[in-house]
């Protein structure tokens, strides 16, 4: 069987898959990373998005063998090891971006690839537009934005600017 | 998903050779490959993952862009060089899927697999871009052969795709409200090979070149030059999402906001 190594949120792993083994597998079965959501597996709903290399991609629709040498992020390797969250994570709790939480993990993650795109800044509408690939059905979109859009300042390295008197 | 072998060639002589097996399947971006393995429609004995060739890139002259067949959709819609040189195409690469699937999907792998609802068959026909193989250089023209299907040899590969840069250019999509693809798409071009007008979305053998819009757009560059060209049904896709009567009365429409945001 194909071995695969790559990093995942920051430890170094090597297992043996089949070539068959979506990326999604490896991580929630061989990694027990489960935070990771399989939600359509048809490529459409983003619940299984992570990070590959930097940049988010639907690891349903990837093989485990193209992840070979590869950096992976999942939704469990935002928060710092204190505990303290990501940024993007803590806007959706603040914005009370979730209902039922099962297209989180995607919405997140997407999220953060999408705010990292776009150091000049986000407009609703782009952030509306690059949430395409990432489906909630519990119409939870509007917090989504809001969430995404105060997160931006907050990822950028400066800080917000003051707003002047 | 059924299993199979799976390679990746460090080289393109190596892929083509391994391509040469029998019921071997060449792995671009998998946008569209993985989801047809896991539904079971194709189950090819060998994968070979085209990843380790090094065919991604971007080269930009005065007259052509030239990009390599591994590039994504997302290196092309980011590209500040080509949103200049040939801002249409940048466009167009923007809106391919969705964002994830952008940073999957390859340029070579868009034009290879020939989806009819796809997008870079457009803006290839109607700029008749030259694509480069493992073997040879193929004219746009002669390149889409029916829905799925092109002129590529089983063990042929894209390297780089060619586009003259044209004078003026847009394309425009009416886009399924589930999918998101091409329930029609149409490509202006008006450049050194004169105006080409290609559809995507629409027919039922994939991309076509609307003939009697160029020769319109040819006598004058204008949204109301189109209006009363008819388009007509014949071979154009029916379904539950739009009848053909539907599809031709879009590519009129769709190509009238082309031109006009061609300017």
């Amino acid at each position: 069987m194909p071995q695969v190594s790559l990093t995942v949120n920051g430890k170094h792993a090597t297992v043996e898959v089949e070539a068959r083994t979506l990326l999604v597998e490896l991580l929630r079965g061989n990694l027990g990373l489960t935070g990771t959501h399989v939600g359509c597996d048809t490529s459409q709903c983003g619940a299984c998005v992570v990070h590959v290399d930097g940049q988010s991609v639907k690891s349903c629709t990837m093989l485990a063998v193209q992840a070979d040498g590869a950096s992976v992020t999942t939704i469990e390797g935002l928060a710092a090891a204190d505990g303290t969250l990501h940024p993007m994570q803590a806007m959706f709790r603040e914005f009370h971006a979730l209902q039922c939480g099962f297209c989180t993990p995607g919405m997140v993650m997407s999220a953060i690839d999408l705010v990292r795109s776009h150091p000049e800044g986000l407009t609703e509408a782009q952030i509306r537009h690059g949430l395409e690939g990432n489906l909630c059905r519990c119409t939870g979109y509007h917090n989504i934005v809001k969430a995404i859009a105060a997160a931006w300042p907050l990822m950028q390295d400066r800080q917000p600017a003051i707003a002047a008197e | 998903m059924y299993d199979f072998a799976y390679t990746k060639p460090a080289s393109l002589a190596d892929a083509v050779r391994a391509l040469g097996g029998a019921d071997a399947k060449a792995l671009a971006g998998g946008q569209t490959l993985i989801p047809v393995l896991k539904q079971r429609l194709n189950r090819p004995s060998l994968v070979v993952d085209l990843g380790g060739l090094g065919l991604a890139g971007i080269a930009v002259s005065t007259e052509a862009v030239t990009i390599g067949a591994a590039t994504t959709h997302a290196a092309v819609a980011a590209s500040a060089r080509v949103q200049q040189a040939f801002p249409a195409l940048a466009c167009l690469a923007a809106g391919i899927g969705d964002r994830q699937v952008r940073n999957r999907g390859t340029l070579g792998g868009s034009l290879a697999n020939n989806d009819p609802a796809a997008d870079y068959p457009a803006v290839a026909l109607a700029t008749d871009a030259t694509i480069r193989t493992s073997r040879r250089t193929i004219a746009a023209d002669g390149f889409f052969q029916g829905m799925f299907t092109t002129a590529l040899e089983p063990d042929e590969i894209i390297t780089a795709v060619s586009f003259l840069i044209p004078q003026r250019a847009a394309y425009m999509k009416f886009r399924n409200p589930a999918s998101r693809h091409a329930m029609v798409g149409v490509f202006v071009a008006r450049g050194p090979q004169g105006v080409r007008v290609a559809v995507t979305g629409a027919g039922q053998d994939g991309v076509f070149r609307h003939t009697a819009f160029e020769q319109a757009l040819e006598k004058s560059w204008s949204p109301a030059a189109l209006d009363g060209v008819a388009t007509p049904t014949a071979g154009l896709n029916g379904d539950i999402h739009a009848s053909a009567a539907y599809r031709a009365h879009l590519i009129g429409v769709m190509a009238k906001r082309a031109v006009a945001l061609a300017g």
